[in-house]
């Protein structure tokens, strides 16, 4: 190419240098940039470890808990954790109202509230995401549809709807993750809509239609990225209620199928004794706390870690 | 300025502020920002300072900083603020806020779309600032509102009142700031940025009615702007801004036909038809505003200096006085004494270009296209057809510059995305070259008509990266091996000026002269024969707008582009096109080779459009506008020619009838007075 006689031009690029080149990873291609910066930022570290662990706990959890958590033994019942009066070493976190071991029943428990809290809220994430890009994007009478079904979605009671959905179909954990993720999309369809309405207005929308882009590759390529923050943030908020709305279903024995242990039956199971066995609810719900804190942490970090920006 | 001794002092000569050693620190992550950098200033009675600088120079908060309006957290410190003998300083927020802020110094700001509150009816707003503070009672108010209103010459001002922000234009509501500003009868008015949000004919009203009202009133005025010829015409002296510190004052005749300090020098060869009419390269300002935090050792300006000596960059420059008020801030080197003088030259001679060089054949025709929306009110109102575009025919020939130019609102935007093929016209045709652009594929439009956007903030997709972002158009049309499309996006980059380290950069990271290179980058890298420009340069600072426009130019030798140039700049016009094209309320009014429509302009609007375009002229004032009232709203066109309500030259024909187009010496007119109001220029 034919060297360009613009000095000026030319000494621009010298001078107009991001003054921390090495923090914003410049130069680096964005994965390499995003994973050098993950390895500096704790919060991030702290959120994926919390996660890991658990996960480990989920899956291997017939290995690591020290009993059956189905095991009742009546004699034992009530028992207080550890470090509290009356408590035993042989059961750490102390027992149910039937005499399970509580330690055992929460490590099998992250396994279904896990799964419950995540599957519902990635179902509720995609039937949201798809229809809020839909009618943000496309507008007109589908965008007029989709609101439609969003007034049918709030002016029913999700619970009634959960209760008929579960009546006619059957009581599994996998009906109730679907159940629960097909109720719960509506603040994704919201915040994902009013989003994809300012974006498409954009220059770099219009850049893309005339660089001969089609509307499916516009808005899934161009906009949607532009959104993971905000559905980031749902997600991790759903995945705690999605969680609790378990319990809910539980406590009117409409969701997981009793012996089966789960976070949010446990609290519930926990209520009646709150005043009296207090660790009932507390550890559960510690648990709980635990596992949403560890996932907001990694959303935080993700977004960190994938969007840099210009911080002066 | 000059030390009086103190006995001397008369009241009507003291100066009615001055400003020393006042200094603005705001405390950020990255570190202390000094905005403002121990700065002295001084302003008489009556006078009007222009603070002029770019963005990020330390002007709007050196007025921020006078009303005590920083942030909480910035540090503000002076030796002395005092307004009318009064250490402001010293003064109490409390006693402030009621006794100085609204009352003796009042504010405009930039955004008169922003700065009323949209809840509350414009008299309210109005009566609230007098009553506020004053024992006055609401009628009194309500008539100082109504005379206010009048001066600044908005029809029917009383019922004004009762109107709300959304029923008024940009044009009207900024009015409307200005008369709230005067409700109190200020001592000093400070506008920043009055008119930078506004429409050229309306920013020429506005500049006027300021001028007009500061005579009236015997203000004192500190204007701030970015605009060497906005403050040209208004300003009696000038203070020039650069990294927190004012690097010249002197009056506006001084400081603009005899600059001293490189920047100011270096900011007027940047300002296109500064160096007449003719075309030649602009100059430009290397680099950026360096970092505000940390401290700079020796000159701020050093950097970015075409003079810049040893010394420069490690001693702090003396301020030399040239005379009562005019000063300057710099080394000024000996040895580079000729050096910017013969840079410039160097400039004009390097890279000669003709605007006249395109006479080919038309590449692009635009054949009676028309486009109408249906604008709705409410979920079942009534769809009410909205005109943007009327019968417009254009064709763009090969290698030229074709500019578009016209007011918001008149349709220039609509008119690209119908040329761009991305909105059908109701009817008419867009051909290019032998096909219809509607039947092409998007692939080969895209081939063939690229387009680069206003804002560059908006128009590169925050998260990609640069490298990602320009060479987008080659992987959605799947052109060549990725291999081969990284090589051309480096290849590009080389030829916009973009360095390879910004490859993997996402567009936050760059500076906004940066972005538009990539922008372009992205729209040449299909090698388009067209390119649509859509005021490429308007959220651009005057140094970065004349690299832009000057690399545009070399591109267009290089690859043998054609632009279509949508601009309201007037001087931008001047400099990059070969011909135009004036549009006004959807229509093309005139059009024609450029020196025939700027010199000898034949339809009204034209005329005024160069008449409220303001050149660097300091012995100048504001041209009295000549269009009367505010841009119409197109959902309520006028009957007949649609320009007739503004027309200074109108006659019954033109409302009832519309003008047919006609030739008259080449250039395409739409007026039924063309022909005499030809005369009237030459009789002028």
């Amino acid at each position: 190419m034919a060297t360009r006689d613009v000095v000026g031009d030319v000494t621009i690029a010298a001078v107009e240098t991001p003054p921390n080149e090495e923090e914003l990873g410049l130069g680096l291609s964005p994965s390499k940039a995003a994973l050098k910066r993950a390895r500096t930022h704790r919060g991030l570290k702290i959120g994926f470890g919390i996660l890991l662990v658990m996960a480990v706990f989920a899956i291997f959890a017939p290995w690591l808990a020290p009993y059956d958590p189905y095991l009742q033994n009546l004699p034992m019942r009530m028992l207080p954790p550890v470090w509290m009066e009356g408590g035993s070493w042989e059961y750490l976190l102390g027992t149910d109202h039937l005499g399970r071991d509580y330690l055992s029943r929460l490590i099998h428990g992250a396994r279904i509230s896990m799964f419950i809290g995540i599957g519902a809220a990635s179902i509720g994430a995609i039937i949201g995401v798809t229809l809020g890009l839909i009618a943000g994007y496309y507008g007109g009478w589908i965008d007029q549809g989709v609101n439609f079904l969003v007034t049918c979605q709030l002016a029913v009671p999700s619970l009634l709807l959960i209760m008929a959905l579960v009546f006619v179909i059957g009581q599994s954990v996998t009906v109730v993750i679907f159940v629960i993720g097909a109720t719960h999309w509506v603040f994704y369809l919201l915040v994902v809509r009013s989003a994809t309405l300012r974006l498409r207005e954009l220059d770099f929308v219009a850049a893309a239609q005339a660089m001969g882009c089609s509307k499916f590759k516009i808005a899934v390529r161009e906009v949607l990225p532009n959104l993971s923050n905000q559905i980031m943030v749902i997600f991790t908020l759903e995945v705690a209620v999605a969680i609790l709305s378990e319990a809910t279903l539980s406590f009117l024995g409409l969701g997981i199928p009793s012996p089966l242990p789960s976070w949010g039956l446990m609290i519930a199971e926990g209520k009646a004794a709150m005043f009296f066995q207090p660790w009932l609810v507390i550890l559960p719900g510690l648990a709980l706390f635990v596992l949403v804190i560890a996932i907001n942490l990694l959303g935080d970090g993700v977004r960190d870690v994938t969007v840099t920006h210009r911080r002066n | 300025m000059s030390p009086l001794p103190i006995g001397e002092i008369d009241m009507s000569t003291a100066p009615i502020l001055d400003i020393q050693g006042l200094s603005v620190e705001i405390p950020t992550d990255a570190g202390t920002l000094k905005a403002v950098r121990g700065i002295s200033l001084s302003l008489n009675r009556g006078e009007t300072l222009g603070i002029v600088g770019e963005s990020g120079s330390g002007k709007s908060m050196t007025a921020l900083a006078l009303m005590n309006l920083l942030t909480p957290s910035a540090r503000r410190t002076a030796d002395c603020i005092n307004f009318d003998g009064k250490d402001l300083t010293h003064v109490s927020e409390k006693e402030l806020a009621s006794k100085v802020r609204g009352q003796r110094i009042s504010m405009i700001f930039q955004e008169p779309m922003t700065s009323l509150n949209p809840v509350y009816s414009i008299g309210r707003q109005l009566t609230e600032t007098m009553t506020l503070h004053r024992p006055v009672s609401r009628a009194e108010a309500e008539k100082r509102a109504i005379y206010l209103l009048e001066k600044v010459g908005l029809p029917d001002p009383a019922s004004r009142l009762k109107q709300y922000p959304h029923e008024l234009s940009g044009g009207q509501r900024q009015r409307i700031m200005i008369a709230m500003a005067l409700m109190n009868e200020p001592e000093l008015l400070i506008a920043d940025e009055p008119t930078t949000a506004l429409d050229v004919t309306i920013q020429a009203q506005i500049l006027y009615l300021l001028q007009d009202l500061q005579k009236e009133l015997g203000m004192s005025m500190i204007l701030i702007t970015h605009d060497l010829g906005v403050v040209s015409r208004s300003a009696d002296k000038i203070a020039v801004m650069y990294a927190g510190d004012i690097v010249e004052t002197g009056t506006a005749v001084e400081v603009l036909t005899n600059p001293q300090h490189p920047y100011t020098r270096g900011l007027m060869e940047c300002v296109p038809g500064y160096r007449g009419d003719e075309a030649h390269r602009l100059g430009s300002i290397p680099g950026i505003v360096p970092s505000m935090t940390g401290t700079i050792t020796g000159c701020a300006f050093a950097s970015r200096c075409p003079r810049a000596v040893d010394a420069c960059k490690t001693d702090i420059p003396p301020t030399k006085q040239l005379g009562p008020g005019r000063t300057y801030v710099c080394h000024d080197p000996e040895s580079t004494r000729d050096q910017s003088a013969r840079e410039q030259q160097s400039h004009v001679n390097r890279a000669p270009f003709d605007p006249g060089k395109a006479k080919g054949e038309s590449v692009l025709t635009v054949d009676n296209a028309t486009y109408t929306f249906l604008v709705r009110r409410g979920m079942f109102g009534k769809r009410k057809p909205l005109k943007a575009l009327g019968n417009v025919s254009l064709d763009i020939r090969k290698g030229e510059v074709l500019a578009l130019v016209g007011e918001s609102g008149c349709g220039k935007t609509t008119l690209s995305r119908i040329i761009m093929g991305l909105k059908q016209p109701d009817s008419g045709s867009v051909r290019l070259g032998e096909h219809e652009i509607s039947t092409l594929p998007a692939g080969q439009r895209a081939r063939m008509i690229q387009p680069i956007f206003q804002d560059p903030y908006s128009s590169l997709n925050p998260r990609k990266t640069i490298g990602d972002i320009i060479g987008r158009p080659l992987v959605v049309n799947r052109i060549g091996s990725s291999k081969e499309q990284l090589a051309k996006v480096h290849n590009i980059m080389e030829h916009v000026g973009l360095p390879r380290r910004v490859f993997n950069s996402y567009p936050d990271q760059l500076s906004g002269g940066q972005r538009q290179r990539a922008a372009i980058g992205r729209a040449l890298i299909m090698d388009p024969e067209i390119v649509i420009c859509d005021e490429p340069t308007s959220a651009l600072d005057v140094s970065v707008q004349s690299q832009i426009l000057n690399l545009l130019l070399d591109l267009r030798d290089e690859l043998d582009l054609t632009y279509l140039f949508v601009t309201h700049d007037l001087s931008v016009v001047q400099h990059m096109a070969d011909r135009v094209a004036v549009m006004y309320l959807g229509e093309i009014v005139e059009c024609g080779d450029r020196r025939q429509v700027l010199s000898h302009p034949k339809h009204p609007y034209t005329r005024a459009l160069l008449d409220s375009a303001l050149s660097i002229s300091p012995e100048l004032k504001v041209p009295a506008p000549r269009l009367a009232g505010d841009f119409p709203n197109p959902i309520n066109r006028p009957s007949g020619c649609s320009f007739h309500p503004r027309c200074p030259i109108a006659e019954q024909q033109c409302k009832e009838q519309v003008p047919q187009a006609e030739i008259i010496d080449t250039t395409f007119v739409k007026c039924w007075k063309a022909e005499t109001s030809q005369h009237q220029v030459k009789h002028q």
